[in-house]
């Protein structure tokens, strides 16, 4: 299922984090491989937003490795991890609600095209250059995300979905090479999960990206996902193909058991 | 240049041009209003990129003018004078003399590494602590400057200062101050300073720094606000410790909240605003005869009529005047960027 090429983008190992006497995530050990798109799932509380951030610099690892394309980066900030090519999107989302919808994308942008304050105060060339390249980038964005004609809307103003959206492509404007989207279609009708999981796929070819997606909606997973990581009170239960996740008894009784748990 | 920053630079020529002859032709309490109102436009202004874009909200800017005030002081005193008025200054200090433009650019040099100092510790904190941080600053620079004898004169009034800072001087600094804050506060630096005050952690995921980021606005407006004391000093010839405390916390901060923070439009309606209530109220304070209607002295009512308004703008308008929106002019070739950004409330 998962090709012909099996090169590990992210790994890790080990990877360990508590919270007080809670372990939110025990010896943790993924690959991830190289334009792959994959899924983690789990009942809440079984460690999959403690992974994302641990992934992301923003929280730090009580034990465990993670390294990204061969070079470790556990316990990196966040804005080193970024750098290197690793950028995610938030539960719920986390978009700078006050600015334009075009400016959201040209803070993210601004991360490939750096500037110093003098080259604004003087005007010098390398402003033009990089307030071109990151404008040429945010456009491009913009018409994926179908909202260019609304670049200058505030993004707070934005309907959910459109937020959503922007927000992943605020994410891909900082040129990542993977890409982590926590709980994308949470909110998102029947219609706009549809359009968001094409798009993903979309951008998977065409930016030739790595996605990692953490997802309640199954639906989505399962016609998303290449693999299929489940967790369960931080501990890997099961990985898989979403064909394989879906028959696998252990599985199930996780999903099924906390499902009843939650309704009841 | 944006249109909108060619027009803003062709008025602030056209006024500095004005003022030239302003200064000879208005009366000298009129070019004093004047005067006043432009340094401290320049001191609001200063405050907009920390306290407005990137939501530092620093109490103790007034601790900035203070050290560019008696930093400029200091080097502009004439050597002779030096000798009586602070005859414990140091040696280097003592045989240095700078004339007016260069001991203010030093002052506001001066002014920015103290911020650098001040800034690298306290900008780690966020919300209420940092501004209560930096209301710690500013009492820690009046005590300095209190004991600090044998460069300050302590409590005492420093006086002796070359009478320099005219309206065209005072004006032009605004005028280079508002373009220097604004080409900056348009560019990707002030984008970052935005993005960290609307969420600091999506800021860090798409990887600005928190830390320099808020460091840079906060360096830079201590700049100028460096070069404002120094015009402040200059201005007024003699000041002492406590011209730069709460009450003039308390302007130039009623005078950003009103204009609007995060705009330097704002900074500048602001002040103008808060700058002609008073002097119209001060002036009515002292009462006044209709004929058979007088009206007895009410003194204090203007502070009291500023407190009010103060009041009204947090209840009506929390944002300000202005909010965090500039006063645009429409662009010729696309019109709909910017129609909706007026100046009207």
């Amino acid at each position: 299922m998962t090709g012909a090429d099996t090169d590990a983008l992210l790994v890790t190992s080990g990877l360990t984090r508590t919270f007080g006497r809670l372990v939110a995530l025990r010896n943790l050990a993924i690959t991830v491989r190289r334009n792959e798109i994959f899924g983690v799932i789990g009942p809440n509380g079984s460690g999959k937003s403690t992974f994302f951030n641990l992934v992301t610099g923003f929280i730090r690892a009580d034990a465990g490795e993670i390294t990204f394309d061969g070079a470790p980066i556990a316990n990196l900030p966040a804005t080193e991890i970024v750098r290197r090519g690793i950028a995610r999107t938030f539960q719920g989302t986390r978009l700078f609600r006050g600015l334009s919808v075009r400016d959201n994308l040209l803070a993210a942008a601004a991360l490939r095209s750096p500037v110093n304050w003098w080259d604004g105060l003087l005007g010098t060339p390398v402003l033009a250059r990089a307030e071109a390249a990151s404008g040429r980038r945010a456009d491009e964005l913009l018409a994926m995300i179908s909202l260019t004609a609304r670049a200058d809307a505030k993004a707070g103003d934005l309907p959910y979905g459109d937020q959503r959206r922007l927000e992943l492509a605020r994410a891909l404007a900082t040129g990542p090479r993977l890409l982590m989207l926590d709980e994308p279609a949470a909110g998102m009708d029947a219609a706009e999960t549809k359009a968001l999981l094409d798009l993903i796929k979309d951008l998977r070819k065409r930016e030739n990206l790595t996605v990692i997606v953490v997802e309640h909606d199954m639906e989505l997973i399962m016609n998303l996902c290449d693999r299929v990581h489940v967790l369960a009170q931080g501990e890997t239960v099961f990985e898989g193909t979403p064909a394989e996740v879906q028959a696998h008894p252990k599985v199930r009784d996780v999903y099924l058991g906390a499902d009843e748990e939650a309704a009841a | 240049m944006s249109r909108t920053q060619t027009i803003w630079i062709g008025i602030g020529v056209v006024l500095l041009a004005l003022s030239f002859f302003a200064q000879n032709l208005l009366p000298d309490y009129a070019v004093r209003v004047l005067t006043i109102t432009c340094i401290n436009a320049l001191l609001v202004a200063s405050m907009a990129p920390a306290n407005g874009m990137t939501g530092v909200f620093s109490l103790g800017h007034v601790g900035f003018v203070a050290v560019g005030a008696y930093a400029a002081g200091i080097l502009s005193l004439p050597v002779a004078t030096k000798g009586s008025m602070l005859p414990d200054l140091p040696g280097w200090l003592a045989g240095w003399y700078l004339s007016f433009l260069p001991s203010t650019l030093v002052a506001g040099c001066v002014t920015a590494a103290v911020a650098i100092v001040v800034g690298a510790p306290l900008l780690r904190l966020s919300g209420h602590f940092v501004s209560v941080a930096t209301l710690g600053f500013l009492v820690i620079v009046n005590e300095i400057v209190i004991n600090a004898d044998s460069l300050t004169r302590g409590a005492r009034t420093f006086t002796g200062v070359p009478l320099e800072t005219t309206l065209p001087w005072a004006l032009g600094w605004l005028v280079v101050g508002l373009i220097a804050l604004g080409r900056i506060a348009s560019s990707p630096t002030g984008r970052a300073w935005r993005a960290t005050r609307e969420d600091v952690v999506a800021a860090r995921a798409i990887g600005i720094e928190t830390q320099p980021t808020r460091l840079s606005a906060f360096v830079l407006g201590a700049f100028f606000a460096g070069i404002g004391g120094a015009l402040y000093a200059h201005y007024l010839g003699s000041f002492s410790p406590k011209s730069f405390l709460f009450a003039y916390t308390f302007t130039l901060i009623s005078m950003l909240v009103i204009g609007g923070m995060g705009s330097l439009s704002g900074a500048v309606l602001g002040t103008v605003v808060v700058t002609a209530l008073s002097e119209v109220l001060r002036n009515l304070e002292r009462g006044m005869d209709f004929g058979a209607l007088s009206i007895p002295p009410l003194y204090g009512a203007s502070q009291i009529a500023l407190g009010l308004l103060f009041i009204a703008i947090m209840i009506l308008r929390p944002e300000g005047l202005l909010g965090p929106r500039e006063i645009r002019f429409p662009n010729a070739r696309s019109p709909k960027e910017t129609t909706h950004d007026s100046a009207a409330p």
